[in-house]
């Protein structure tokens, strides 16, 4: 008989988070209730086109929302000992907050260049962290930074640490990003489109790094790209994002292979691929993302939705419904389930 | 058979290093160095490569945005007269820029904020000579429905527009003039996948409807499998591969080539991604490794590859490859599913 599978406790606990920055212009709902688990040792790909919300919900993870943006409900639990945390509770500046981010939860941002201070070498900034976090004395935060650079795939790593991080390629800078975000030995750590801004071979150097740290750490990442073949490659399990709202989560292969939501599988079909025909014309989704302030009421997708079941999608928003215990889609086409009026 | 519409010989541009106090050249980025090929007339031709190949220098040269340092730039006129833009001073080249035009990656960077779409996509009319604002507005009209925007978009500003409509906003002051070849560096790569595909399928369609000839710089090769109909690889300010799209796709000949398919992360989580992963980055143009300019990277290389450079050769008709073992090997893309 098989063994009954033990259900770890996740890491990280998303639920019902909803952002909003409030303007001259109106409100901007960037978040509007997301709830995702992430379990210890897993990669979970957080996908959507720009402006659906993929940054501002990390930023509230880290408790990196400022004004006018500010976290309107929803809890973040995140587990430290026996006991979850509510993030949400905690003040942003305090000592617990801060001692959680860096040494716990890590960032690697989608501006490597912004992270890095200009006037201070790169070293001299991981140094100081892990002399922060650590309480470990120079010299050994140098070696431990050394080896870090090493590990990172970063050759010279003696002479480079101590150059400024405008003096790196985008590459070799990227990889210095992700020996800061490993520098205290994250239990969870956060990449927002590490590899966006850079060339696909670059890009194919970076994401088998990460495989290979996380396999050696076992540490939990959360991978925000807007780019499925990163996705495909990368995560364990997967959430898409449309406007601030989740559309559907699952394991990769069954977003892959058997996806629900009709923005998915829209998504899917619209990627151009190696394998395709020459000169032939792409499926699309239809229309344009709305702006942030006329969001459309009902599902966020229905005025691009190709399955529109009519008045219900117009009118209702399709709450986020479990189809199992790590699958769930928000559609009425699967599921009668809506959000309170 | 027309003669083609572009055809670049032996194009060099090598930028100058200037050192101390009295500038004086120490040594030249060769940024594009020799490079030749040809555009037939409503072809798209895809010139791809990591950055810093020297894409946009080759770009550049042929909208004589800069003086190339040698070679020529032959372009046939619409009386089928060929005219060498290479060496023409700003004053001769002047009646053939509404003939080339160009899309930029950065739509914003190309646009005036400062003023309404009528003005930045007029404006290359009123340059041409086209005086009477009527005239103009009926113009930009048209060419806002050309690119799938509503005429009424015409008195606004850019700022008012998502990244897709500015990418199409871009488009249209590049056709103001009625060219005949556009030259796109990286027009799509800013944008979100569902985006993308809405503006390449916008390009497609311009292409077919104006009689186009595209010369289509990309570092996202299932955007040229997607668009082109010949692409050309460009390694260290070199062409290191040419060929028509499905053969290369097919069968790469260059193993640079085959290693930029294989960076393609696929996806379908059942494709593994590929384990040999190029390593390292592209030399400097201004101190280029010997022989092969790919071997310090490249998994095949052998002794003959640290001493001899490469030519570019025919391995099958049509097909170039600047390799010696062009011939021989069997390279795979990794992408089969
Ligand atoms: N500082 C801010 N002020 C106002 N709106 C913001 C701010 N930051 C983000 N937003 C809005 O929140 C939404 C989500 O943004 P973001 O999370 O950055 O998207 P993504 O990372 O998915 O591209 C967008 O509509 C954006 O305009
Ligand atoms: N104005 C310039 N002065 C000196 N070097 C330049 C200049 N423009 C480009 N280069 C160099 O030429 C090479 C090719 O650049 P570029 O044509 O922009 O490449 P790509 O478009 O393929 O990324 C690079 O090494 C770049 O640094
Ligand atoms: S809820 Fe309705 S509109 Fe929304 S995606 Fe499903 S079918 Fe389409
Ligand atoms: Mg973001
Ligand atoms: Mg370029």
């Amino acid at each position: 008989m098989p063994p009954i599978p033990t259900v770890t406790d996740p890491l990280l606990r998303v639920r019902d988070l909803r952002v909003s920055f409030r303007l001259d212009e109106g409100t901007v709902r960037a978040v509007d209730g997301v709830s995702f688990d992430v379990f210890p040792g897993q990669v979970v790909g957080i996908v959507g086109e720009s402006g659906c919300g993929k940054s501002v919900t990390m930023r509230a993870v880290l408790q990196l929302i400022d004004p006018p943006g500010r976290i309107t409900g929803g809890e973040i639990l995140y587990r430290r000992g026996a006991t979850p945390i509510d993030l949400t509770r905690l003040s942003p500046r305090g000592r617990l907050m801060r001692d959680l981010r860096g040494a716990e939860i890590a960032l690697i941002p989608q501006e490597p260049m912004a992270a890095f201070s200009p006037v201070h070498t790169v070293g001299a900034q991981i140094i100081e962290a892990i002399m922060l976090h650590e309480r470990v004395g120079r010299d050994e935060a140098r070696a431990r930074t050394v080896e870090l650079f090493r590990d990172v795939g970063i050759s010279m790593a003696e002479s480079r640490i101590d150059a400024y991080s405008w003096q790196l390629s985008g590459g070799l800078r990227q990889r210095a990003m992700i020996a800061m975000a490993l520098s205290c030995k994250p239990r969870l750590l956060i990449a927002d489109e590490p590899t966006t801004a850079i060339d696909v071979t670059t890009q194919a150097q970076i994401l088998a790094l990460l495989r290979e740290l996380q396999r050696k750490y076992d540490t939990a990442i959360i991978f925000i790209t807007h780019d499925l073949g990163v996705i495909a490659q990368m995560a364990n399990y997967v959430v898409v994002m449309y406007l601030g709202r989740i559309m559907e989560e699952g394991p990769v292969d069954e977003i892959f292979h058997a996806p629900l939501h009709p923005y998915t599988r829209a998504l899917l079909r619209s990627i151009p691929s190696l394998n395709s025909e020459t000169r032939t014309v792409l499926p699309v989704i239809a229309g344009a993302l709305p702006h942030p302030f006329n969001r459309p009421p009902g599902c966020p997708f229905h005025p691009r939705c190709g399955d529109i079941l009519g008045d219900r999608c117009a009118t209702a928003v399709p709450a986020l419904h479990a189809l199992g215990p790590r699958r769930a889609v928000s559609c009425f086409l699967h599921s009668e389930l809506a959000e309170p009026a | 058979m027309t003669a083609p519409l572009l055809d670049v010989r032996g194009l060099k541009k090598h930028f100058p290093i200037a050192k101390g106090l009295f500038h004086r050249v120490t040594g030249h980025v060769r940024a594009v160095d020799d490079v030749s090929f040809t555009v037939q007339e409503g072809e798209a031709l895809g010139l791809v490569g990591e950055s810093g190949c020297g894409k946009t220098t080759t770009a550049r040269c042929i909208l004589r945005a800069i003086d190339p340092t040698e070679g020529s730039i032959l372009y046939r006129m619409r009386d089928d007269s060929v005219v060498d833009l290479a060496p023409m001073s700003v004053g001769e080249l002047g009646p053939l820029r509404k003939e080339i035009q160009m899309i930029f990656q950065d739509p914003f960077g190309s646009l005036n904020p400062r003023m309404t779409l009528f003005d930045n996509v007029g404006e290359p009319l009123l340059v041409n000579g086209m005086r009477r604002r009527r005239e103009r507005m009926d113009r930009v009209a048209e060419l806002l429905r050309l690119v799938g925007l509503r005429p009424e978009f015409m008195h606004r500003f850019p700022h008012a527009f998502s990244g897709g409509q500015r990418q199409r906003i871009g488009i249209a002051r590049a056709l103001a003039t009625g060219p005949r070849l556009v030259v796109a560096d990286e027009p799509v790569s800013a944008l979100d996948v569902s985006v993308q595909a809405q503006v390449l399928n916008l390009l497609l369609e311009l292409q077919s409807r104006l009689r186009l000839t595209f010369l289509f710089v990309a570092h996202d090769l299932s955007v040229v499998r997607h668009i082109c109909d010949r692409v050309a690889v460009m390694y260290v300010g070199q062409l290191v591969e040419l060929a028509p799209t499905d053969a290369v796709f097919r069968r790469p000949r260059h193993p640079y080539t085959a290693a930029l398919m294989r960076a393609v992360p696929v996806p379908d989580p059942r494709v593994p991604g590929s384990d040999a992963i190029l390593k390292g980055e592209v030399p400097s143009p201004a101190s280029p490794p010997s022989g092969c300019y790919f071997h310090p990277r490249c998994m095949f290389a052998e002794e003959r590859c640290r001493q001899d450079a490469p030519l570019l050769q025919e391995v099958t008709p049509g097909h170039f490859a600047r390799c010696h073992f062009a011939g021989e090997l069997q390279l795979g893309t990794g992408q089969a599913a």
